[in-house]
C-alpha cells in the first residue's frame, strides 16, 4: 500500500505563524491580536487582558509564553457543587464572618510565573486578602472574605487564569495532617547540640589524662555532660525505646532493640562511673550514637512532598454532582449520591456511578479507566460505568448504583487494597539478626575470660563491647546507601515511596508493562494516511470538514493537518454528522465523506482491516484511503526489551490490538501481547505468574485500570505525564518521559545490595578494631570517642561516594 | 582561675542561644518550604506594567 506522503508536497505553516503571547501554542488555526500580542483563542487572551488591567504583566515576563492554554471563563454549573455548606466545610481549614482559609492543590503549577500571579490574587479581587504558594508541594494558600466572595468564586476565578485546582474527596480528608515530622527535627536538634557540646567538654577530660589540674573545674565538666545528655536521653531517643519495646512485646528482634541497648548501657554505665566518681563516662559517644542515627533516619525518611502514594478511586471522583429534582437542578456532595436519583453531567466531568443514560448523546472517554483511546458513544437507555469522562454536550442520568458499589470502584473491594502490602523483609534484617547475636557471643566470651583472670575487669569488659559495637555503622550504611540512591532516581524523575521499593525493584524479574499511557504518550497522537495521495486542495477540504466536528478523531485530524497545509480553508456547505459513523459535507467541487468503513458505501469492499482509530476518506463517491491515528511511542521505548536481557516482559493492554505490529517491532516477537484486559485480568495475570511460577512482578502502568495490578505486583510503578498528581496508588512514580530509562533504573536498583554489602564489611572492621580495644579492657572513653564519630562519618562518605559513581556509571 | 567557669557558662548560653533560634526557625515553618521564597524574592512591589509606570523625574 503506498503511503501519502504529507510532508513533501506542502510547505509546512506551523514555523511561520506566530506563537501565543499568553500559553506559547502556535496560532495557525486561529489568530486574535490584542494590544500587539497575538494569541491562539479567546480564552487566552481574556486571561491576559485581565492581567493586563491589573498590573499584572510582569506574569509574562518573567517566564516566557508562562501561562496555561485557557479554557475561557465557565459559565456554567461546574463548580455548582461548591456552594454546597457540607463540601465547604470538608475543605476549608478555618472559616469565620470575616475570614476563610483554604489550601487548593494546583498541579498546573510550573514556574516562577505561577507563583507571582497566584500570589497576587488580591490585585485581581480585593476579596481575596492573601494568597501564599508552596511550589514543591504545588499549593497554594488563599484567605479571603467569605462576605465579599465565596469558595466557589474564588475557584472559578483560578480555573478562569489557568490554575483549575483539583478537588477531590480524599484530598479534603487528609489535608489537615501535617505532612512535615517536626518532632523529628527538634529531636535532631536537640541530639546535636547536646553531642557538640559534651564533646567540647570532655576535651579537657581525654588531652588531661584525667587530671585536669584545677580544682572543682573537672567535676564541673562532668555535671554539665550529665544536665546536657539527660534531653538526649528522655527526649531525643524517645523513638528507639518505644520501637524496640514493641518488638519485645511481639517477640520479633528489630534493629531497633541493639540500638536501645547500646544507648541504655553507654547511659548507665557513665552515669554510675560519674556518681560514684570513678571516672568520666561515655556521655560523648552515647549523644552521638543517638544523633547519627537520628540523622540517618531522616536522611532515608525524606519524603516527596507534591506526591500521593496513597490514592485510591476517591481522588479521581468528584466532590459533587448535579442532582436533578422536582424543584429543579441542586449540586450535592457524592456522599450523598443514592440509587435513582437523576443527575446531570456536563463536558470534561466525571460519571461518578454506574448509571443510565435518559437524556442527551453520551460520549464518553474511558481512557483513564481502561486504557482505551476511542471515546465510546453512548444511546438512550445505555448503561454507563462509573469512572468515563462526559465529552460534548451534557447528558443525564439515572444512578442504577451506588458511588462505592459500581465497576470501577469495586476493584477496590478486592483485597489487596486492604490491608498493608506484604513488603519483603530487608536483606539487612538477617544481617543485623547475626550482628546481635555475634555481639553477645564476644560479649559473653570476654567476661568468661576476665572471670579467669581478672574478675574485676568483667564488668567494664562488657559494657565497653556492648558500647563499642553500636550496630550504628551497620545501619547508617544501609540508611545513607538507601538514601543516596533514592535521591539520585528522584532527580532522574523516579520518585520511589521508600528504600524498602528500592530493594523489591532489585529483585524483580517479570516486568508487566501496560500500553496507553505508559508506553504511549496519551497526549500526542500520529497522522498516517494510506490510499490514493490526496491533493493539497482534497486535504484542505478534509481540514475543514473535520473542523467542524467535536469527535476526537476529527480534532486530532484537523489539528494535525494545520501544520501540513497551507491557505485558506474552504467553506462548508450540507454538514452533516452520523454518531458512531461520520460526517458528510460538501465544499466546493467536493463531495466528502469520512468515518468508519461501514459509513463508505455498502457495495465497496472493505479497504483494509477496520479498528477503531482509522478514518476512511472517500471523495466524490470514491474511496481514497484511509487515516490511520497510532500512538505516538515514549521516547527510548523502542528496543526497551532488547536493552533488558534476564528479565521476561508482558503487556497488557486495555485497548484493542490495533497496535500489535508496532508493539511487535518495539518490542520484539516473543513478548506476550495481551489486548483487551480489563482491570481484573490484569490482577489476576499478576497474581499468577507470582503464585504459580514465584515471579517478581514490576508492574509499569497508568490509569485507574492498573491500580489493582500495581498493587498486586511487588513493585508497581505509576506512570504520570507532568502532573503527579494524579497517579493511582503505587509504590513509586515515574514521569512519562523517562519510561525509556527503565532499564537503567533497573540496573541501579540491583547495584543497591552489593553497595550495602560492601559498607557491612567496612563497618565490621570498624567493629572488630572496637571490639578487640574493648575486650581486651582497654577501651578508654578518648577511643570510643574517636571511633564512633570516625567510623559513621567514613561510612557515609563511602556509600554516598559510591552509590553516586555507580549511577554515574548507570547513565543516571 | 574563676574566668573559665564564667566562660563556660557564656559558651553554654551561645550555644543554647543557637539551639533555641534553630527550634524556633523550625516552629516557624521555615524548612517546609525552602523552595518557593527563592522566587518569591524576586518579584517587584507593586506597579511593573512598563507602558502603566509613570515615566521617572528628569
Amino acid at each position: 500500500m503506498p503511503q501519502a506522503d504529507l510532508d513533501t508536497p506542502i510547505a509546512p505553516t506551523a514555523e511561520t505563524a506566530p506563537e501565543c503571547y499568553h500559553c506559547g501554542d502556535s496560532c495557525a488555526t486561529t489568530h486574535i491580536q490584542a494590544e500587539g500580542h497575538s494569541f491562539c483563542c479567546e480564552g487566552c487572551k481574556q486571561v491576559y487582558l485581565l492581567l493586563e488591567e491589573n498590573n499584572l504583566c510582569t506574569y509574562y515576563d518573567l517566564d516566557k509564553n508562562p501561562g496555561l492554554k485557557a479554557k475561557g471563563r465557565f459559565s456554567d454549573n461546574r463548580y455548582a457543587y461548591l456552594d454546597n455548606p457540607d463540601i465547604i466545610r470538608q475543605l476549608v481549614q478555618f472559616s469565620s464572618d470575616t475570614q476563610t482559609n483554604v489550601t487548593f492543590s494546583l498541579p498546573q503549577m510550573h514556574c516562577s510565573s505561577c507563583v507571582y500571579l497566584l500570589e497576587n490574587l488580591h490585585r485581581i479581587n480585593p476579596a481575596i486578602v492573601d494568597s501564599q504558594t508552596n511550589f514543591q508541594r504545588k499549593e497554594v494558600f488563599v484567605r479571603f472574605d467569605p462576605q465579599s466572595i465565596s469558595l466557589r468564586e474564588v475557584v472559578e476565578l483560578l480555573a478562569f487564569i489557568g490554575y483549575e485546582p483539583y478537588i477531590s474527596l480524599s484530598n479534603s480528608e487528609t489535608n489537615s495532617q501535617p505532612r512535615f515530622n517536626r518532632r523529628r527535627i527538634y529531636q535532631i536538634g536537640v541530639a546535636g547540640f547536646a553531642f557538640s557540646n559534651i564533646m567540647m567538654l570532655s576535651f579537657p577530660e581525654y588531652f588531661s589524662a584525667g587530671n585536669i589540674g584545677i580544682e572543682g573545674l573537672q567535676a564541673v565538666f562532668v555535671w554539665l555532660n550529665v544536665i546536657l545528655s539527660l534531653p538526649v536521653l528522655l527526649y531525643s531517643a524517645q523513638d528507639f525505646f518505644i520501637s524496640s519495646w514493641k518488638s519485645i512485646r511481639q517477640r520479633y528482634l528489630n534493629i531497633d532493640l541493639p540500638i536501645t541497648i547500646a544507648i541504655v548501657v553507654t547511659y548507665g554505665r557513665s552515669y554510675y562511673e560519674i556518681l560514684t566518681g570513678t571516672g568520666a563516662g561515655y556521655l560523648d559517644s552515647g549523644t552521638g550514637i543517638v544523633f547519627f542515627m537520628l540523622v540517618g533516619r531522616w536522611f532515608q525518611d525524606k519524603t516527596y512532598d507534591s506526591f500521593s502514594f496513597e490514592r485510591d478511586y476517591k481522588a479521581y471522583f468528584p466532590l459533587g454532582v448535579t442532582r436533578i429534582t422536582a424543584h429543579g437542578e441542586e449540586a450535592i456532595p457524592i456522599a450523598q449520591l443514592v440509587k435513582g436519583d437523576r443527575i446531570l453531567v456536563r463536558h470534561e466531568e466525571m460519571i461518578p456511578a454506574d448509571a443510565i443514560l435518559m437524556q442527551g448523546d453520551g460520549r464518553v472517554d474511558y481512557s483513564f479507566v481502561s486504557g482505551e483511546n476511542t471515546p465510546i458513544e453512548k444511546k438512550k437507555g445505555e448503561l454507563i460505568y462509573a469512572g468515563g469522562k462526559q465529552l460534548g454536550a451534557a447528558i443525564e442520568l439515572e444512578v442504577v448504583n451506588d458511588v462505592s458499589q459500581s465497576y470501577i470502584t469495586k476493584l477496590w473491594n478486592n483485597e489487596v487494597f486492604h490491608g498493608k502490602k506484604n513488603v519483603e523483609k530487608s536483606f539487612i534484617h538477617p544481617w543485623s539478626k547475626y550482628f546481635t547475636y555475634a555481639l553477645f557471643t564476644v560479649a559473653i566470651g570476654a567476661s568468661i575470660y576476665w572471670w579467669i583472670v581478672n574478675p574485676t575487669n568483667i564488668w567494664p569488659t562488657v559494657t565497653a563491647v556492648l558500647i563499642v559495637a553500636c550496630p550504628c555503622s551497620l545501619l547508617l550504611s544501609a540508611t545513607f546507601t538507601y538514601g543516596n540512591m533514592l535521591r539520585i532516581l528522584g532527580r532522574n524523575k523516579l520518585y520511589l515511596k521508600n528504600a524498602s521499593v528500592l530493594e523489591a525493584m532489585g529483585n524483580v524479574n517479570l516486568l508487566v508493562l501496560d500500553k496507553t499511557g505508559t508506553l504511549t504518550d496519551a497526549s500526542k497522537q500520529e497522522l498516517h494516511y494510506e490510499g490514493t495521495p490526496l491533493s493539497a486542495s482534497e486535504l484542505r477540504a478534509v481540514q475543514a470538514v473535520c473542523r467542524q466536528s467535536g469527535h476526537p478523531l476529527s480534532k486530532i485530524i484537523a489539528t494535525q493537518l494545520a501544520d501540513k497545509v497551507e491557505g485558506t480553508l474552504p467553506t462548508i456547505e450540507a454538514y452533516r454528522e452520523i454518531q458512531g459513523q461520520g460526517i458528510e459535507a460538501r465544499t466546493g467541487a467536493y463531495h466528502l465523506r469520512l468515518g468508519a468503513s461501514s459509513f463508505m458505501h455498502a457495495n465497496l469492499p472493505p479497504l483494509l482491516s477496520d479498528s477503531g482509530t482509522n478514518v476512511h476518506v472517500m471523495i466524490n463517491q470514491t474511496l481514497m484511503g484511509k487515516f490511520r491515528i497510532t500512538n505516538d511511542y515514549r521516547n527510548g521505548v523502542d528496543g526497551l526489551a532488547s536493552r533488558l536481557p534476564g528479565y521476561e516482559i508482558a503487556l497488557l493492554s486495555g485497548d484493542n490490538d490495533t497496535e500489535r505490529k508496532n508493539l511487535e517491532q518495539l518490542l520484539g516477537k516473543d513478548i506476550p501481547l495481551l489486548f483487551r484486559q480489563t482491570p481484573q485480568d490484569k490482577l489476576e495475570f499478576i497474581r499468577k505468574a507470582q503464585d504459580q511460577v514465584g515471579k517478581k512482578v514490576l508492574m509499569l502502568g497508568d490509569g485507574l485500570n492498573d491500580a489493582g495490578a500495581l498493587m498486586q505486583s511487588q513493585v508497581g510503578i505509576a506512570v504520570s505525564d507532568q502532573q503527579a498528581q494524579f497517579s493511582p496508588a503505587s509504590d513509586a512514580i515515574l514521569n512519562g518521559t523517562e519510561v525509556g530509562k527503565l532499564d537503567r533504573f533497573l540496573r541501579y536498583a540491583r547495584a543497591a545490595k552489593p553497595i550495602v554489602t560492601g559498607s557491612f564489611m567496612l563497618s565490621i572492621l570498624y567493629n572488630i578494631v572496637g571490639l578487640s580495644f574493648a575486650a581486651s579492657a582497654q577501651l578508654t572513653p578518648v577511643v570510643a570517642a574517636i571511633l564512633m564519630p570516625a567510623s559513621s562519618i567514613s561510612i557515609v562518605l563511602f556509600v554516598t561516594l559510591v552509590s553516586s559513581m555507580v549511577a554515574k556509571k548507570c547513565g543516571l | 582561675m574563676s574566668a573559665l567557669f564564667i566562660l563556660i557558662a557564656i559558651s553554654i548560653l551561645v550555644a543554647g542561644s543557637f539551639l533555641a533560634a534553630f527550634l524556633w526557625s523550625v516552629k516557624a515553618g521555615q524548612y517546609e518550604d525552602d523552595y518557593t521564597p527563592s522566587i518569591r524574592m524576586l518579584f517587584d512591589d507593586g506597579t511593573t506594567n512598563p507602558e502603566k509606570q509613570s515615566t521617572p523625574n528628569q
